[in-house]
């Protein structure tokens, strides 16, 4: 008997090749030894990062017998948008449906907001301050600038109040609907915590409800004092997280609301938990349907002086996305990761410094701890010098004007001479997902689940 | 011009609506510096004398609503009744007096100035009051100084349940008792600094025969400034 023998039955027996379990996949065994290491919950920035039903999963029917098109380039396709139409005195125009959402000065450094000014400007459209009050760099750099008005109230004065140009009340957003914001000790720098009246360096935690409100009923007295505090010039906005859609929105309206924005899961935010993000709120796609069967079924939507407009956000990348969340139902769409992504973020050529941080170009999403090579997502003075902001401010208005274009050719493509003339009808879906969130039937056949029978 | 003081500008909500009276108060400041306007029949209207931002003295002559005198800046509202929810909420400057009950969320927010009130305040009075004065003459509800991040807050009765929860860096004063506090709020110590701070304040509030000795001061114990995973509990 033989050494041989042996190893003939081993090289007999064949081998299986090792298996990475879809459940206990490589990256749930590293949040699992993290929390096993740290014992507390993991906090980021960015959205939601797991594959969801999204724009992708809706193909546009273009004109051809049935449908006439427009031909590209000569004849007019209409981007301008008209927001706040209802009660304010000084209604919103903007020359695209592409508005810039919004980001803390404290998340984001002054450089960065001094950028998305300027390119929102250049690109005819609106930018919006967040959590933390309004900067002059900011203010100054933004023809049209919505103020929002939050749970934390962190710098929050009627002086800017009256500055603005329109207010949005904002009671969640996509990342984290049903939760306060956060903004860690690294970027609480003595600027920052000046504007929000806090200690230096301490890890804040903004409130998740209105110190002076609850329900809808005070939430419609509490639209009126804004209104009343000033003299009924400025569209008023509320901000809501996808969760409920049909009823948020129904009651928003009901409580006065000009304008309410609607963000989906995949909007970013600076600092939350993971496992808010990623397992709280509803896909963008999901709820822009039910949103406007809600205006719909109050009398306001589309409908002259008594409109409420629509703003989505949450995922949106291109004038594909512009053109699909348009034909939805959506009055115009809000950027802030893809904006971000335009003035540099994650970007490359930085793929260098990302390594050091243990990430890669792409999936830096440490945002709160304010070390970013980008000088965008932090406080830090030397950081943030690398961003150029008039550089980073014409490469967000170039991107606008991009996605503007795309839009436009796609609603050309579908024999529309405004983008608002998109229509659900202009679209199907890949999947049977898509199709029943979207409620456009699943590609080649008439099916809606949900709406028809197969 | 003095003479002003006694011969008021007078608005009744029951003939003019509030909008026009609010729109008036809202007026350059060189015109109403130095006015007295009375609203009279505001039977619970909300919003009444919102966003004021010049020296003016503004008396409503009975109950309010909910944001009286919101976001107020340098002028002085005295309601002669009880006010609603959110009384000077984010109030900036100037003095507002309650001569009545307020209803929750009295001052929220608010970052200078100084809120009287002469009853009892509701729930969550003083909600992340950011440097303003409150003082309250009566007692206040639960909940009240949540996340209180700056100013002074002084509780001549009792206080509710969860008192200064998650407080930062505000000062709470009280004479009766508190039910409970809240989150990394704890009892202090006085300082002289801090009998002063509350010593005028009794004076400005018409409290001045109430002894400063009396009260008990609460804070921050400055525990959950910091994510840390032995502070997991409280979060």
């Amino acid at each position: 008997m033989s050494d041989d023998k042996t190893k003939d039955a081993v090289h007999k027996t064949p081998q299986t090749t090792p298996r990475y379990s879809a459940t206990f996949d490589e990256y749930t065994n590293s949040e699992i030894r993290r929390a096993a290491a740290t014992g507390i919950y993991d906090i980021r920035g960015a959205g939601s990062k797991r594959k969801l039903p999204h724009f992708d999963d809706l193909l546009f029917l273009g004109a051809s017998v049935s449908r006439y098109p427009l031909e590209g380039y000569r004849e007019k396709c209409g981007t301008d948008v008209v927001l706040g139409t209802r009660f304010a005195k000084k209604p919103i125009h903007l020359k695209t449906p592409v508005t810039i959402a919004g980001m803390s000065f404290g998340s984001l450094s002054g450089p960065a907001k001094e950028a998305l000014g300027r390119g929102a400007t250049a690109a005819g459209t609106s930018t919006t301050t967040g959590d933390g009050g309004m900067t002059q760099e900011e203010r100054g750099h933004s023809t049209t600038l919505v103020y929002q008005y939050l749970p934390s109230r962190y710098g929050m004065n009627p002086d800017d109040l009256r500055k603005a140009d329109a207010i949005e009340l904002v009671i969640g957003q996509g990342a984290k609907p049903g939760g306060g914001g956060m903004l860690l000790g690294q970027k609480i720098t003595a600027r920052v915590a000046k504007m929000r009246c806090l200690p230096e360096g301490i890890d804040q935690r903004s409130s998740c409800r209105h110190p002076d409100w609850t329900g809808p009923d005070d939430l419609e007295i509490k639209i009126a004092e804004l209104r009343e505090i000033t003299d009924w010039e400025k569209p008023i906005y509320v901000k809501i997280g996808a969760t409920r859609p049909y009823f948020d929105v129904a009651l928003a309206v009901k409580a006065g609301a000009d304008v309410v924005v609607l963000d989906g899961m995949q909007g970013g935010t600076a600092a939350t938990q993971e496992v808010f993000i990623e397992h709280v709120g509803l896909p963008i796609l999901a709820a822009i349907r039910p949103a406007v069967k809600a205006l719909q079924d109050l009398g306001v939507y589309r409908n002259g002086k008594n409109s409420v407009q629509l703003i989505v956000s949450g995922g949106i990348r291109n004038g594909a996305d512009v053109a699909k969340a348009i034909a939805l139902g959506a009055d115009a769409v809000a950027i802030g990761t893809a904006a971000l992504i335009a003035l540099g973020d994650n970007d490359p050529h930085l793929e260098a410094e990302y390594q050091k941080l243990g990430t890669t170009a792409g999936a830096y999403d440490d945002w709160h701890e304010g070390k970013d090579p980008a000088g965008i997502t932090t406080q830090d003075p030397e950081l943030m010098k690398r961003l150029d902001p008039i550089k980073a401010g014409h490469r967000l208005a170039n991107y606008i004007a991009v996605m503007t274009m795309e839009a436009q050719v796609v609603a050309r493509a579908c024999g529309k001479s405004h983008l608002h003339n998109l229509e659900p009808e202009d679209l199907v879906a890949l999947t049977i997902e898509a199709s029943a969130m979207a409620q456009v039937p699943l590609a080649g056949t008439s099916w809606i689940p949900g709406v028809t029978k197969f | 011009m003095e003479t002003l003081k006694y011969n008021p500008d007078i608005f009744d909500l029951d003939v003019t609506p509030l909008r026009e009276v609010n729109q008036f108060l809202h007026g350059d400041a060189s015109g109403l510096n130095g006015k007295s306007v009375v609203i009279e029949n505001p039977n619970g209207a909300h919003n009444i004398a919102v966003g004021l931002k010049s020296d003016i003295d503004v008396t409503i002559k009975g109950h309010a609503g909910y944001y009286a005198a919101g976001m107020n800046q340098i002028a002085k509202v005295t309601i002669e009744g009880s006010a609603g929810s959110g009384v000077a909420e984010n109030m900036m400057s100037g003095v507002v007096h309650v001569k009545g009950f307020a209803s929750n969320a009295a001052a929220a927010t608010a970052n200078g100035g100084l809120l009287i009130i002469d009853g009892d305040a509701g729930l969550r009075t003083a909600i992340a009051l950011k440097g303003a004065d409150v003082v309250v003459g009566g007692s206040v509800g639960s909940f009240s100084a949540f996340m209180a991040q700056a100013g002074n807050f002084v509780i001549l009765g009792d206080a509710g349940e969860g008192l200064g929860d998650s407080i930062y860096e505000a000062k709470i004063f009280v004479r009766g008792t508190v039910k409970s506090l809240g989150a990394d709020c704890e009892e202090k110590t006085t300082s002289p600094e801090d009998r002063k701070i509350l010593a005028d304040l009794l004076v400005k509030s018409g409290h001045a025969d109430v002894n400063p000795d009396s009260f008990q001061q609460y804070g921050s114990a400055r525990t959950l400034y910091h994510f840390h995973v032995d502070n997991a509990g409280a979060y």
